[in-house]
């Protein structure tokens, strides 16, 4: 098989076993970049071979000289750093972010060539990038999902070995689920988010996007970790997260909230994931269904809490000191022209509703009823793990949809949130993986859930699942 | 609750952003959709309930009053987009 | 009708930590622009606060000198508005927890004590400086981030040398605890002023005028005497206060009103998501309880009981903390039991020296040996009368020499001796007839003159008290 087909544990046995070396792995990827990128657009700002850093001389590293590919919104020193926005056009961090200097540490190649992303990760398509639409690897007139579209597509059809991505939403879990790959978002507080581009503050995580199970347990060994430049990072040990790729979930138990099987939801989607319940009962767990009543306040109380962070913390755009500047008369009027003609759309509207509920007089009828609809979601979760191990429930109501189907309605796009937006909420870890295909081919996802610091349920479950089925084992035919 | 136009107008410009008419018409439509949507929170008693503004149980994380390297101003300035010597540059402010 | 001033002031004091209130770098002042930043302070995307741990107990501290309540609970949020001198353009500040409130200072006025309440101290940082040009503005961020505390006053001040007595009260305090400079040239402390009038009597307040760009506490106090008449003349005209901003111009000694805002500001205030909250526990509080030295008030009091001195005179010398420790070094040094001579010499002349060259007592450069040896001259042994001793003294810090050597080098020393007295003033009479007659019709002043005649021919260098009582001796004799 080629070498770009490989998931990095085995990338890495074939440089062990000296089959292979580092700079063969990159040659064979970037082949397959400029294959087939100008197809699926996973990559931004790419010309000809993607940038990289210098490789680690050092043969006995983890990583072992094996790229990466990294999310626009993750700070990479010297190199171009943009969220996929016009207003952060050339910008360069003086800076790596601290999972940057994680993975060089251990000695990952990084790819300064960014992947597609939706601006400023608003979004669940990656249709709101400056740069244009990711194409998903299954279908290319789909989305790949959002926002972390670009490193999803690129892992999906082999254009990355893996991959990181950041999310405030569902951002890793989505695009995963939508393309067929694994998708990790850590407990809030596991990973630094120092050097990740700030949406949300109090719901943001950097996580992996993989082929399969243990190389995302590799990367979180990695990545994971308290970090003293990030106040919200947590000294919480860091185990070895491959010792929980144990493949047994007998006597596991799950809770599958009825709330999550909404009307509505794609039928598909509905049976794949029923399927892959059965097949986890039938090999030991135990799966009953339990209750999170306050599920349908997630998606408001996000767009609340979301927006407002969102809205805070994109007031720094502002041409002064980096990217882009309009020409103006007056600092008033270049604050408002250069944000105006630097935000798209979608970032142009969470800014606004985030100001709103902000604003006096709208605080406490929306900021802060938000912040109290956000406890009464955790305690639903807080009674649920005092009884079950784990839960698990479909990742998106639908499978990957058309580019542009959703585009003009952006409730309709909000509400495709609606399975992954709470964990966010209670700072859960949530893993994504494949769970089979609609009948038009398109891959359904399966998401489960643990409790805080406990990502060694999933890991166990997730591998438990995958090597018990295939789905991780087909690829996108190209 | 409606987030009429002149509202909008006044948040566009907290917000330090420019709206075309069009613009300002489209949002007025979208917003009010989605504040919609939002006041079902309204429906629940959270009167007794404390908010969540840290999801985390942590609190006291500190630094030591110990100096650290900070950037050559040049590389402070690197991405701006007007400077002057060792400074950004702004258009005049008149106070 | 009579009116009266009602005034708050806000006072924002930098903490002299070594580091910035957020990020690690150099908090020194005059040094080259954008020399002590980081992404943190500059703000750049990514970038992430981490409290400084002296700055929170510097704040503590003031806050106990303040006679505050220092709260066990307390946060940061984000105070929203734009300014290219502010890096985020939202400021790290507190809104509703502050760490300190309800506390008092008192000032002494006219032998009167007034208590002026402290409604709150709370931590926040600086933004940067900007520099205005011809046609730019420039930004420098060396400023961005150091630690403030931010005092404010209930309106509780009112007249100008109330606000003038709270500020040297104030500063003298915050210098006792060593944890700023408070030097309003070097921008280490800053002052605002919130001033309106009401009838005499009344106890409403009126609508209130914001002062600002005041740069010393002279400025302040003229600044506050301006618009007080201003607005008092205002009432009388009956045109109504505008509430709004005023700067000081210090050259033409008047307040203008800024471009009036279009609105009140809404800072849109929400807890910073970036920033855990803290928790300042009662150990904590004793510890840094004890940690703050004897204050002025203390200070004050124990030099009137200690040294006998007056509450007039133990004021001046415990404003200033180098004065003090000064002048404490020269209390315990002079043997006697009787402290009033040094003080009065602390007060007097060596006061006087201070600040005809514009500095502090302390940095006059006379030893306390010295100081107190000059002083015994004169008050004990009478060597040199009291104008000689100033002479002396004045001597003293031009050559550095002691006292002893420079009465012995310029011949200065003060003829007591009766013996030699006699001589002179046996000449005195004999050429003064008129004068002696004078005095013994009962002309008082005539003894003074003959005083005179022999303090000439002596030059200068009799004991007058000896002279005097000499003369009247001899004089009533005969």
């Amino acid at each position: 098989m080629e070498l770009y087909r490989l998931t990095g544990h085995e990338l890495i046995r074939k440089i062990e076993n000296k089959e292979a070396s580092s700079q063969d792995i990159l040659s064979a990827l970037t082949q397959r970049i400029k294959a087939i990128d100008a197809k699926v657009n996973a990559y931004v700002r790419l010309s000809g071979s993607p940038e990289h850093s210098l490789p680690s001389l050092d043969q006995t590293s983890i990583l072992r000289g094996i790229p990466i590919s990294i999310k626009d919104n993750i700070c990479t020193q010297d190199h171009n750093t943009e969220c996929c926005s016009k207003i952060l056009e050339g910008f360069r961090p003086p800076y790596d972010a601290t999972v940057i200097g994680k993975l060089k540490n251990s000695g990952a190649l990084i790819l300064e060539t960014k992947t597609n992303m939706d601006e400023f990760a608003f979004g669940s398509s990656t249709e709101n990038s400056c740069f244009g639409p990711s194409h998903n690897p299954w279908d290319l007139e789909c989305v790949t999902g959002g926002s972390s579209g670009g490193s999803a597509a690129a892992v999906a059809a082999d254009e990355a070995v893996w991959a990181l991505g950041s999310d405030t939403g569902g951002s890793i879990r989505q695009p995963a689920a939508f393309c067929g790959v694994v998708g990790l978002k850590p407990t809030y507080g596991r990973v630094s988010r120092y050097g990740l581009i700030a949406f949300a503050s109090s719901l943001d995580q950097i996580g992996p996007i993989t082929k399969d199970v243990r190389d995302c347990a590799t990367l979180m060994n990695i990545i994971s970790g308290y970090d003293p430049n990030d106040s919200t990072s947590v000294n919480v040990r860091v185990p070895d997260y491959t010792q929980s790729l144990v493949n047994d979930v007998k006597g596991i138990k799950i809770g599958i909230p009825r709330e999550y099987f909404v009307e509505g939801m794609d039928e598909e989607v509905k049976k794949r994931v029923e399927e892959a319940i059965g097949q986890l009962r039938a090999l030991g767990a135990v799966c009953q269904e339990v209750s999170l009543p306050h599920t349908e306040y997630a998606v408001p109380v996000y767009y609340i809490i979301a927006t407002a962070e969102a809205s805070s913390n994109l007031a720094r755009f502002d041409g002064v000191q980096y990217g882009l500047r309009t020409e103006a008369q007056n600092i008033i009027d270049m604050y408002k022209k250069t944000r105006d003609k630097g935000f798209g759309q979608e970032a142009k509207r969470r800014v606004i509703l985030g100001t709103f509920v902000l604003s006096h007089g709208y605080y406490d009828a929306y900021y802060l009823r938000a912040l109290k609809v956000r406890t009464l979601i955790k305690q639903d979760f807080d009674k649920v793990f005092a009884e079950f191990d784990c839960i698990i429930t479909p990742t998106s109501p639908t499978s990957a949809f058309k580019i542009g189907e959703k585009i003009n309605d952006p409730l309709k796009m909000y509400l495709s949130d609606i399975y992954t937006i709470s964990v966010n909420l209670a700072g859960l870890a949530a893993i994504s993986i494949p769970c089979g295909f609609t009948k038009k081919g398109l891959p359904a996802g399966l998401q489960i859930l643990a409790k805080p610091f406990n990502e060694e349920i999933l890991f166990r479950v997730a591998h438990t699942y995958e090597q018990n089925t295939a789905w991780h084992l087909q690829k996108p035919t190209f | 609750m409606s987030l009429n136009k002149d509202t909008i107008k006044q948040v566009a410009h907290l917000s330090r952003i420019h709206l075309k008419p069009a613009e300002l018409e489209m949002l007025s439509g979208q917003l009010k959709d989605i504040l919609d949507f939002i006041d079902k929170l309204k429906k629940l008693d959270v009167a007794n309930i404390s908010p969540t503004s840290h999801i985390l149980a942590i609190n006291n994380v500190f630094r030591e009053d110990v100096p650290k390297n900070s950037l050559p101003a040049d590389k402070a300035l690197e991405n701006a987009p007007v400077k002057q010597g060792k400074f950004f540059g702004v258009p005049k402010i008149i106070e | 009708m009579e009116y009266e001033a009602v005034i708050g002031l806000e006072v924002h004091v930098h903490l002299k930590t070594k580091t910035k209130a957020f990020c690690g770098c150099s908090t020194e002042f005059g040094n080259a622009p954008n020399s002590q930043v980081c992404p943190v302070c500059l703000g750049f995307p990514g970038s992430l606060p981490v409290l400084n741990h002296l700055a929170l107990d510097y704040a503590v501290k003031v806050g106990l000198a303040l006679n505050c309540q220092v709260q066990e609970y307390t946060k940061f949020d984000r105070k929203h508005y734009y300014y290219p001198d502010l890096a985020k353009n939202y400021q790290i500040s507190q809104y509703d927890l502050p760490l300190s409130k309800d506390g008092f200072l008192d000032i002494y006025l006219n032998g009167k004590a007034k208590h002026i309440r402290i409604k709150r101290a709370h931590l926040e940082e600086d933004a940067g400086k900007l520099i205005h040009q011809q046609d730019l503005s420039l930004v420098d961020f060396n400023r961005a981030g150091i630690p403030l505390l931010e005092i404010v006053t209930d309106p509780d001040i009112n007249s100008p040398q109330e606000a003038y007595e709270y500020l040297t009260n104030l500063k003298s305090i915050i210098e006792y605890l060593d944890v700023s400079d408070c030097d309003m040239e070097k921008g280490s402390l800053r002052c605002d002023a919130n001033v309106s009038v009401r009838p005499k009597g009344t106890s409403g307040l009126g609508v209130k005028a914001e002062l600002k760009n005041m740069n010393s506490f002279k400025g302040v106090r003229d600044a506050l005497t301006y618009e007080i008449e201003r607005q008092i003349k205002s009432a009388h005209r009956g045109e109504k206060i505008v509430q709004e901003t005023r700067l000081w111009d210090a050259k033409s000694l008047k307040t203008f009103s800024m471009r009036t805002k279009e609105q009140a500001q809404d800072y849109r205030y929400f807890p910073d998501p970036d920033l855990p909250p803290f928790i300042i526990t009662q150990e904590k509080i004793n510890e840094i309880k004890n940690s703050i030295p004897e204050l002025p008030k203390e200070k004050c009091q124990r030099f009137m009981k200690e040294y006998g001195l007056s509450e007039y005179d133990a004021r001046i010398l415990v404003s200033n903390k180098n004065n003090t420790d000064y002048a404490e070094e020269c209390f315990k040094a002079w043997k006697d039991k009787n402290k009033k001579p040094v003080a009065n010499w602390l007060i007097g002349p060596l006061a006087g020296i201070a600040s005809s060259n514009n500095i502090e007592i302390s940095e006059v450069k006379i030893s306390a040996k010295d100081f107190l040896e000059l002083i015994d001259l004169v008050e004990n042994k009478q060597l040199i009368s009291n104008l000689t001793g100033k002479t002396v003294l004045e001597e003293m810090v031009s050559t550095g020499k002691s006292p002893s050597l420079i009465i012995q080098e310029k011949n200065l020393a003060q003829i007591s001796d009766e013996g030699v007295l006699e001589k002179e003033i046996a000449t005195v009479i004999k050429e003064n007839a008129k004068s002696v007659q004078a005095y013994r019709s009962g002309k008082e002043n005539a003894l003074m003159f003959l005083v005179g005649q022999v303090m000439k021919k002596t030059n200068g260098k009799a004991n007058p008290k000896v002279v005097q009582e000499i003369l009247k001796r001899r004089l009533t004799d005969a």
